[in-house]
């Protein structure tokens, strides 16, 4: 196949790359005109040596419900998504912006709660946050920072503008599929490199590991830090050993790890060894069976009374993803104002809290034009799309809510902006988001575009890896000439 | 290093030398039974012994022809060391262990992974097979040459270095024993095998680990059972017998860290490898039961370096 911007139609939908048919972007025009030179032989051969380099490069990861395949090779399409540099650098601003009021937020919440005494935020929503860990109350991390990392998922309207859909404040993962995304393409379309400016992505391990670095107890050059994983079976498990080995750190896992004296020790062939910092990826009832969970075999016994008592650093914090919780998520713009005196620079999708009565009503009347969401899901999970949904789960989902109104909240169905991937017979419309990784410690620092998801089938708007979604390198592009 | 991750790249070291040794098995097989003339019939069944498959065939014998063999060694998942398994095992060491290796490690062995999952079914005909069993030969060479090319020689690389080289000697072990019995015991003078062509079998053996022209170079008498088996186990330059692959354990246990106990029971296995008599081991029948013990001694070989290294076995707490 051969691709021709003439023939591409997205419709009512806003596409990142070709704003009429035939009409590329200004920051798309020399990729779009590129790719409309290659030869349908050309596009097969490059598409070809992707897959090999993913294939090659061990770019995988799991599918639970697959038993005996546990890791599947990365979807991924070789057509970049283009952002130019200018949109860029206030999408930034406003991550680093709203990270900060998040963090602030969860300090303010096991300390002093001066948002709810203020009453900015209502004391039955945190009454009711499934996140909220009692066992953190009065805890001083370093820099009052308890998020570290966030994976906060940008979606773009009809309009063109960036809306924030949700904050993962607790294991958010994909960065590795974007820094190896960058490789992928590099492999299959070194000739573009030379012509755009693309800022690099590149850093990320590096900075993860200074801002990692920055909250250890231990005032160490060097401070012995670890990645934390549940191990081989679990979905990220790429993402772990891959972070690990980029930042040459050791990649743990729970029996790796003993608590004595209220010190993390790992087990090595020399003995115990000193832990400082664990960057976690395993959810906070794991964490520690002495705890949380008791049946946990993932976690390691005592941990949360170490990092109590000051004696190991943990990112995320435990208790961190009470700010992660949706219905908390609504109050983000509010928090700006009230923590940084700030307007918000990257808005909210508009959301209606099920808690409400009024607002309750609405979603009930309305649950065929609206997209429901759980409070504490992630992946995907749980949601109810309503004008894909059919009668029977949406009476399902209205018995739900009412039995659970604290527990739902719903947003219209945003039209998710489109992007071009290689279809069977030219370049075919597919929905996406974005996933940009923020990191907050001694500073704060944001990657240069992100993780862009793509919902491979077509019409979908479900871009979750592990509901069948793909993925494409993301290029922030500094425009020539402006 | 971690414990954990210590034992994996052990692992990782013993399933890719178990690959290229299951490799060098069949190929030397494949081609001895084109030296021989026609009617002396050599038994599948010998590769069967040396993997620990007896029992496997047990149940019917006439089932351990060519086809159903090498369906064993190659691809079949009932068999530990076929080569399907090994390469998988060694896959998933290495997922475990890959942030503390050359990248270009990993790719290679993922990519090998890959290459047999698609090839290792057309295994059947003989010229197919040549290709793949030297292509598994090569990348594991390949795999070695990496590390020793591109790998900090550390504690990762001598947990590597002891996996690979205990394997082997434990392997080489099989093989001797294996052409011993086949060869000596007059019982097992069946049809499968009988004296004239007893140097030929011996130069199999040989190939089957490289060590032909090696045997060649050292020991200029002609092939016999006494000097072949001596070689394979006390010759102290030869990569692949016993005495220099425990030799490499010794040095690496020197390097690793509280090997105290480790050092002592491995000094005890190499004494009882270099005072060995083989000529009245031969003599009196008792090569068999000389070489079960070696094994026995390797397998507490691998026992004293978990009990030192390795994570203490994690006893549920119910």
């Amino acid at each position: 196949m051969q691709i021709d911007w003439r023939d591409y139609h997205s419709g009512e939908f806003y596409d990142e790359l070709i704003s009429t048919p035939g009409n590329p972007r200004r920051a798309a025009r020399m990729l779009a005109k590129h790719l409309a030179s290659l030869s349908g032989e050309d596009i097969a051969e490059r598409k070809l040596s992707a897959e090999l380099a993913i294939k090659t490069m061990g770019i995988s990861f799991t599918v639970y419900s697959e038993a005996g395949n546990i890791d599947r090779a990365w979807p991924f399409d070789i057509i970049p998504r283009i952002i130019p540099q200018r949109e860029w650098q206030v999408t930034e601003r406003g991550l680093t912006q709203r990270l900060q009021a998040l963090n602030c937020f969860i300090d303010d919440i096991y300390n002093e709660q001066k948002i709810i005494k203020d009453k900015v935020l209502p004391a039955d929503i945190l009454a009711g946050s499934a996140n909220f860990r009692p066992e953190c109350v009065g805890m001083k991390p370093a820099f009052g920072v308890w998020a570290h990392i966030c994976g906060s998922d940008l979606i773009r309207d009809n309009d063109g503008a960036f809306y924030v859909l949700e904050d993962n404040l607790r294991v958010p993962s994909g960065v590795s599929y974007m820094l190896e995304n960058r490789k992928v393409t590099k492999r299959v379309f070194p000739e573009l490199f030379e012509n755009h400016n693309i800022l690099p992505v590149t850093e990320y391990p590096a900075q993860l590991f200074d801002t990692l670095a920055a909250i250890s107890p231990r005032p160490l050059e060097f401070p012995e830090i670890v990645v934390l994983t549940p191990g081989i079976y679990n979905s990220a498990y790429f993402e772990h050993s891959y972070l690990a080995q980029q930042m040459g750190v050791e990649l743990v896992e729970g029996s790796d790890l003993v608590v004595e004296d209220d010190h993390v020790f790992m087990r090595t062939i020399n003995g115990l060894s000193r832990v400082d910092v664990i960057y976690r990826r395993i959810d906070d009832l794991f964490l520690d069976p002495e705890a949380f969970n008791p049946d946990s075999v993932l976690g390691v016994p005592g941990l949360m009374r170490a990092w109590l008592k000051g004696n190991v650093a943990i990112a995320n914090a435990p208790g961190a993803g009470v700010a992660d919780d949706k219905i908390i998520y609504t109050f983000v713009p509010q928090m700006i104002k009230y923590y940084l005196g700030e307007d918000p620079i990257l808005p909210n999708v508009p959301s209606y809290l099920c808690c409400d009565k009024a607002q309750r009503e609405h979603v009930l009347q309305n649950l065929d034009k609206l997209v429901v969401k759980p409070a504490n899901e992630s992946g995907g999970y749980g949601m109810l799309i309503g004008p894909q949904a059919s009668k029977k789960e949406r009476e399902e989902f209205a018995r739900r809510i009412k039995a659970e109104p604290r527990n739902y909240m719903a947003q219209p169905l945003i039209a998710l902006s489109t992007t071009p991937i290689i279809g069977s017979k030219n370049a075919e419309p597919r929905h996406i988001d974005l996933r940009p990784f923020v990191l907050q410690g001694r500073t704060s620092s944001v990657t240069a575009g992100g993780l862009t998801r793509v919902a491979m089938r077509k019409g979908s708007y479900v871009v979750n890896s592990s509901q069948g979604g793909g993925s494409q390198d993301t290029w922030v592009v500094v425009e020539e000439g402006k | 290093m971690l414990s954990r991750v210590a034992e994996r790249i052990y692992w990782l070291g013993r399933y890719m030398e178990r690959c290229e040794n299951t490799a060098r098995l069949v190929n030397v097989n494949t081609k001895l039974l084109l030296d021989l003339p026609r009617g002396v019939r050599v038994g599948w069944g010998t590769l069967v012994d040396i993997s620990g498959g007896t029992e496997y065939f047990q149940k019917d014998a006439d089932l351990a022809d060519e086809r159903a063999v090498m369906r064993f060694m190659l691809s079949d998942t009932a068999n530990p060391s076929s080569i399907k398994n090994s390469i998988g095992f060694a896959r998933e060491n290495a997922r475990i262990t890959r942030e503390i290796m050359p990248s270009e490690v990993y790719e290679l062995i993922n990519n090998l992974y890959w290459y047999l999952d698609e090839n290792l079914s057309k295994g059947g005909a003989r010229r197919e097979r040549h290709i793949l069993l030297e292509t598994v030969i090569e990348k594991v060479q390949q795999f070695t040459g990496m590390l020793a090319g591109c790998m900090s020689q550390s504690d990762a690389y001598h947990f590597i270095q002891l996996g690979r080289n205990l394997e082997r000697a434990d392997m080489t072990s099989r093989i001797v024993d294996v052409g011993a019995r086949r060869i000596l015991e007059p019982a097992a003078k069946d049809d499968e095998t009988s004296e004239p062509f007893e140097n030929i079998l011996w130069m199999s053996v040989l190939r089957s680990l490289s060590g032909f022209q090696m045997y060649r170079q050292h020991v200029q008498d002609r092939i016999n059972a006494e000097d072949v088996v001596t070689f394979l186990f006390q010759d102290k330059c030869f990569p692949r017998s016993v005495e220099h692959c425990l030799g490499e354990v010794a040095d690496c246990f020197e390097r690793l860290p509280n090997s105290d106990e480790a050092i002592s029971l491995l000094a005890g296995v190499r004494r009882r490898i270099k005072l060995a008599q083989f000529a009245e081991l031969i003599d009196q029948g008792n090569l068999h039961e000389y070489i079960d013990a070696v094994q026995t001694d390797v397998a507490e070989t691998h026992k004293v370096i978990a009990a030192t290294w390795y994570l203490p076995v994690v006893q549920s707490a119910s």
